[in-house]
């Protein structure tokens, strides 16, 4: 229940009293109450809950896993004696995404232990 | 989409997993708070991914699965009154009260409507001045500011017509009480990351500080719940028990000064019943007096209803962590998500619900 979306704010307005925004989530745009954001601008990216801003996202703080990645990836392939940080491997922005583990086939998966 | 894609990407998910076998030298418990995460890590398999010795143990934090059935019976009460119109978050429809659900409501004629959000509520008050329009008022510290809200701009607006029901909880009661349950066996814990988006750190530290727990705020992507496991395992490792924020991108360790002011003016502290734990102190919200006309309870006078979950589910065993979904011989067989015995097999984040869609091997059919 406490999901929030992340969401990139593309207007602010005023209604009923209330700070208001149009936000948009991978093409789909909708009505969010920025009264709990009044520091987000058009342009940010905001995390969206139950159709309230709770956070504007810290860009620079939402890359630092990205560097410390790199880093242990670099110390990787250096334990692994392959000559230094990250080659022969793709750099992180090029591989793909995690697939979800949607209803796994009773054969395709060792039983539980 | 931004911030959520990049969160997923394989080869970085790989490297965290080797970061972790790494850092690991013997068994660790460590419990993630919120059913959010919980089925995220069920959900691409996140704890196949963990050393043998690492176990991740799913927590309380589901507001549908701990949400009373008394509660639940009086939204069913209500809602089945005429002239009303109920609004819910969806995940509460399903929800087995001790006679029914808020679904069989609907279908025998009741106005019982989804909504997304409390002020679409409140703009169905606006715009059917004649019927009662109740909103079912759920969740945790992240929802709380939200459903505050809409208490304030009913206020605001002077509706006669709105009214909350309220059954608000509070993370760190919940933490507090896993702990001192003579059962636990939790060593450290991955916080919830919107819940501390709103209330901040501070709450944390004396929790870290007199049981000896690390404690991680943490994500809900599969790279931030890595990282969360990370830091929290190093701290195991090396013997710290301190509060770290891996959600670093949402998370300001004061939480949000404008959202905490405003559940300040609409909500008071109160003890409150979890479903399946039983009551823990000072852990959930209510209306304050000022406030008092918005309050559902007051205004409908439905009796307070005692009554008793079904024998079979053992959904406060799995809310606490002391037991999983496979461990219940009634899952898969005769508690599914069509037929729910209890709250954690309806709720998306549900564990029972989670081990349900992504982990039903072993289930004989």
């Amino acid at each position: 229940m406490c999901l929030g979306i992340p969401g990139k704010l593309l207007e602010i307005h005023r209604q009923d009293d209330l700070s208001m925004g149009k936000v948009e989530f991978g093409g789909i745009v909708k009505d969010v109450c920025l009264a709990y954001t009044p520091e987000a601008q058009v342009g940010d990216y905001v995390l969206v809950h139950v159709g309230f801003a709770i956070s504007r996202i810290d860009e620079t703080e939402a890359q630092e896993i990205f560097s410390y990645l790199e880093e242990i990836g670099g110390m990787m392939d250096e334990e692994a004696g392959d000559g230094g940080p990250g080659t022969g491997e793709p750099p992180i922005s090029e591989s793909p995404s995690l697939q979800v583990q949607d209803l796994p086939s009773p054969a395709s998966r060792p039983p539980s232990p | 989409m931004k911030y959520l894609d990049e969160y997923r990407n394989v080869e970085a998910v790989g490297r965290l997993a080797a970061a972790i076998r790494a850092a690991v030298t013997r068994p660790w418990n460590i419990m993630e708070i919120c059913g959010g995460q919980t089925h995220a890590i069920i959900r691409f398999a996140l704890d196949e991914m963990l050393p043998r010795e690492l176990t991740l143990i799913h927590g309380p934090g589901c507001p549908v699965c701990v949400t009373p059935i008394e509660i639940l019976d009086k939204a069913v009460a209500i809602a089945a009154q005429p002239g009303v119109m109920f609004c819910s978050f969806g995940d509460m429809l399903r929800v087995p009260g001790s006679q029914k659900d808020l679904l069989t409501v609907k279908s025998a004629g009741g106005d019982v409507r989804i909504v997304y959000s409390p002020m679409d509520a409140v703009a169905l008050a606006q715009k059917h001045p004649q019927r009662q329009v109740v909103f079912f008022a759920v969740g945790f510290e992240t929802t709380a500011p939200a459903n505050a809200m809409a208490v304030v701009q009913a206020a605001k607006l002077g509706l006669e017509n709105f009214s909350v029901l309220v059954s608000h909880v509070l993370v760190p009661p919940a933490i507090r009480a896993v702990l001192d349950s003579p059962a636990n066996c939790v060593q450290g814990f991955l916080a919830a990351g919107h819940v501390c988006t709103i209330t901040g750190m501070d709450e944390y530290r004396p929790i870290a500080e007199k049981y000896r727990v690390p404690i991680v705020v943490t994500g809900f992507e599969p790279l931030d719940i890595l990282q969360g496991v990370l830091m929290c395992v190093e701290q195991l490792e090396a013997g710290r028990h301190e509060v770290e924020n891996q959600y670093a991108r949402s998370v300001r360790p004061e939480g949000n000064r404008p959202a905490l002011r405003q559940i300040a003016e609409v909500f008071q502290v109160v003890p409150r019943k979890w479903r399946g734990i039983g009551e823990i102190p000072q852990s959930g919200l209510a209306l304050r007096e000022a406030y008092g006309k918005f309050d559902a309870d007051r205004r409908f006078g439905v009796e307070a209803i005692t009554a008793d979950e079904p024998a079979e589910c053992i959904a406060g065993e799995i809310l606490q962590g002391h037991k999983k979904p496979h461990d219940c011989p009634a899952f898969g067989l005769y508690c599914t998500p069509e037929r729910p015995l209890g709250a954690p097999m309806v709720s998306s984040e549900g564990a029972c619900a989670a081990y349900y869609r992504y982990r039903r091997r072993g289930i004989r059919d």
